[in-house]
C-alpha cells in the first residue's frame, strides 16, 4: 500500500489526445473495499480515466498510482491483479461461455485443471450454469454482461473497473447485473466504476465523483451530494408547450431554486407538497410530480445540463 | 515470451470451432490447382518437349507451395487482425489481461505460421504424390513456405492494425496479393518479364520464396543462392514485425 493506504491514487491526473484535454488534472483516491463511482455524462474523461487506470492508456501528466505500483513500468503486474468490465463487450462469441472464462484465465497463466473449477463458481454466482456449453452469441445483452463479469472475477483480482456496467440494458437486466456487483462489494472486493446513470450510483456507490468536461466538480457520498447540493425534495412541473420562464420569487420565498428546462420546471423545496397548490393556481401546468432530489438535480445544479440527453 | 503462447493458444482454441473447412480446402485446393496445371495446362505448354527444363507441374508445383503459403498467410493476418481491433476486440480482452502488445502481436503471428506450416505440410504431400519432387532437399521447401508465409503475415497484420476501413483489405489484395501471385515466378519465368517489372520481382519475398523452393525441388540448390533468399525473407519478415508492434501499440494503447 502507499502511503495513503489506498489502491488507487491520482494527483492532477491528465490524458490529452492532441489538442484536446480529455482528462484535466483530476485528484482522486480509492480505498480498498469501498465502491467508488465516476458519474458524468458521455464525454466527461470518465472512460479515458479508467483506461488510465487499467493500464492501457499512457497518462499525459500529473502521478497515478494503482496497486501502488506505477502503470508506465508495471503495467502487467498491475493489470495481473485487476478486473476489468469494458464498455464495448470483448467476448468470443464463437466460443462457448464456458471456454470464454477458461481462455480468459489462461491469460493470467491459470491452469486449465483450476480453471475449469473456477468457471463453475463463476458461471453460479452470474447464474449462466445452464447456459455453460452454448455459445456466446445468441445469449442477450444482460447475459453476455454477466459473462463479462465473470469472467473478469477469474483471477480473483483485488479491484474490478467497470466502464458503464449496464448502459444498454434493459431495467429487469440492470437489476441482475446491480445485484452481483452488490454482493462483490459485501465480499469485499474494491469497485471502481463509471456511470452516466444517476440510479446506478446511488444504488452503487459508497462514493463518486460528479465530472464533467475532464474535471471533476464534486466527490462525496450520493447522499451527501444531494444533502450539500440540493434540497430535499424537488417538484417537477410540466407543460403542454414551453415552459414560462420564471424565477424563485414566484414562490415567495419558499423555493431555494428554479431549473427551467425546455419541457418543465423543477422547483427545489424543502416542502413539494406546500408548493402543489400554489404551482397549480399561479402557473397552469398540465402536470405536477412531487420526488425526492436525486443525483441529476445535483448535476443540473453544478453544470446547468442533465445527464442523460 | 509465455504471455505470446497465452495469446496463440486462444487463436488455437479459437480455430477449433471452423477447422473442418480449412481442413478440406488446405487438402483439395493443391489436389485441384495440381490437376488443372500439370495435367491440364502442361499438356500444352510441354508441347512434346520441356522448354523449360523439366515437365510444366515439375515447373510449377514449387510455386504453387510457396504461393499457398503466402495466400493463407495473407487472408489470416488481414480482416482478422482488423477484427480483432475493432469489431470482436479480442485484443482489447488480451490486454487487460497481463498480457503486453508485444505478446499479442506475436501470439497471433505464431498462429498464421501454424496455419501456413499444416496446409503447406498438405501440399508438399501432394507435390510428392504427384511425382514433383526430384530431391530429398525438397522437404526443406516446406520451412521456406512457412518463412515466406511469417513474410508476408507481418507486414499485413501491420497495414491491417493502420488500415482505416476494411475497403483496405480488398484493396491490398487487388494490387498486392493477386498480382504477385500471377507475376512472381509462380507460373513462368520472370526472366520473361519486361524491364523493370522483372526487377520489381526480384525484389518480392515471393519470388525468392518461389526460387528457392523450385531449386530444393529440382535438387539444384546451392548454399550462396540459399542463404541470399532466406536472408531476404528474415529481413523482410523482421522489418514486419517492428512494424506490426509499432501499429498496434498505436492502436491498443492510447
Amino acid at each position: 500500500m502507499s502511503e495513503h493506504g489506498a489502491l488507487i491514487h491520482a494527483r492532477g491526473l491528465t490524458k490529452r489526445f492532441g489538442g484536446l484535454t480529455a482528462v484535466d488534472e483530476i485528484d482522486f483516491d480509492v480505498q480498498p473495499g469501498e465502491a467508488f463511482g465516476f458519474l458524468g455524462p458521455n464525454g466527461a474523461g470518465k472512460s479515458s480515466t479508467m483506461r488510465m487506470i487499467g493500464c492501457v492508456s499512457p497518462i499525459s501528466g500529473g502521478t497515478l498510482r494503482v496497486l501502488d505500483m506505477d502503470p508506465a513500468v508495471e503495467g502487467a503486474r498491475i493489470r495481473a491483479r485487476l478486473g476489468v468490465v469494458p464498455q464495448l463487450d470483448n467476448l468470443d462469441n464463437e466460443l462457448t461461455v464456458r471456454e470464454n472464462i477458461i481462455i480468459y484465465g489462461r491469460y493470467f497463466g491459470l491452469s486449465r485443471r483450476e480453471l475449469r473449477v473456477r468457471a463453475e463458481e463463476l458461471l453460479d454466482f452470474v447464474q449462466l450454469s445452464e447456459r455453460a456449453n452454448d455459445p456466446v452469441e445468441p445469449l442477450s445483452g444482460g447475459m453476455k454482461r454477466r459473462l463479462t463479469i465473470a469472467r473478469s472475477l477469474v483471477n480473483n483480482p483485488e479491484l474490478l473497473l467497470l466502464d458503464e456496467p449496464t448502459t444498454g440494458l434493459d431495467p429487469q437486466a440492470r437489476h441482475v447485473v446491480w445485484d452481483r456487483l452488490f454482493r462483490l462489494k459485501q465480499q469485499g472486493v474494491t469497485l471502481v466504476l463509471t456511470t452516466h446513470y444517476m440510479d446506478e450510483a446511488e444504488q452503487l456507490c459508497d462514493r463518486l465523483v460528479i465530472m464533467d468536461q475532464g474535471k471533476i466538480a464534486e466527490e462525496g457520498s450520493p447522499l451527501e451530494l444531494i444533502r450539500r447540493l440540493s434540497t430535499r425534495e424537488v417538484v417537477e412541473l410540466r407543460f403542454v408547450g414551453d415552459a414560462p420562464e420564471i424565477g424563485p420569487e414566484v414562490f415567495d420565498g419558499k423555493v431555494a431554486r428554479v431549473e427551467v428546462l425546455p419541457d418543465r420546471i423543477l422547483l427545489y423545496t424543502d416542502d413539494g407538497d406546500a408548493l402543489v397548490p400554489v404551482a397549480h393556481e399561479r402557473l397552469q401546468p398540465q402536470s405536477v410530480l412531487v420526488r425526492r432530489s436525486t443525483l441529476e438535480d445535483v448535476f443540473l445544479r453544478l453544470t446547468g445540463r442533465t445527464l442523460v440527453d | 515470451m509465455t504471455g505470446a503462447f497465452l495469446a496463440y493458444e486462444h487463436w488455437v482454441v479459437s480455430y477449433r470451432r471452423l477447422w473442418r473447412a480449412s481442413v478440406v480446402s488446405s487438402i483439395l485446393n493443391p489436389i485441384l490447382y495440381l490437376t488443372a496445371l500439370g495435367i491440364g495446362l502442361g499438356k500444352l505448354v510441354n508441347h512434346g518437349a520441356h522448354p523449360l527444363g523439366v515437365s510444366y507441374v515439375t515447373y510449377v508445383a514449387p510455386g504453387m507451395l510457396v504461393a499457398a503459403g503466402m495466400n493463407i498467410a495473407a487472408f489470416e493476418s488481414t480482416w482478422p487482425v482488423m477484427a480483432a481491433i475493432r469489431w470482436t476486440r479480442v485484443y482489447h480482452a488480451m490486454l487487460s489481461a497481463p498480457l503486453r502488445v508485444r505478446d499479442v502481436m506475436v501470439g497471433h503471428q505464431l498462429y498464421f505460421a501454424s496455419r501456413v506450416a499444416t496446409s503447406t505440410g498438405v501440399y508438399l504431400l501432394a507435390l510428392a504424390a504427384f511425382g514433383t519432387l526430384h530431391s530429398p532437399y525438397a522437404v526443406f521447401a516446406w520451412p521456406v513456405a512457412v518463412l515466406v508465409g511469417v513474410a508476408f503475415s507481418a507486414p499485413l497484420a501491420a497495414y491491417a492494425a493502420w488500415a482505416p476501413k476494411d475497403s483496405y483489405m480488398a484493396a491490398i489484395f487487388r494490387f498486392g496479393i493477386v498480382p504477385l501471385f500471377l507475376f512472381s515466378g509462380t507460373f513462368f519465368p520472370v526472366t520473361r518479364l519486361p524491364e523493370g517489372l522483372r526487377q520489381l520481382a526480384y525484389a518480392t519475398p515471393l519470388w525468392h520464396g518461389v526460387d528457392l523452393a523450385r531449386h530444393l525441388t529440382l535438387g539444384t540448390v546451392t548454399w550462396g543462392m540459399a542463404l541470399v533468399h532466406v536472408a531476404y525473407l528474415v529481413a523482410f519478415a523482421a522489418v514486419g514485425l517492428w512494424l506490426a508492434e509499432r501499429t498496434y501499440a498505436g492502436k491498443l494503447v492510447r
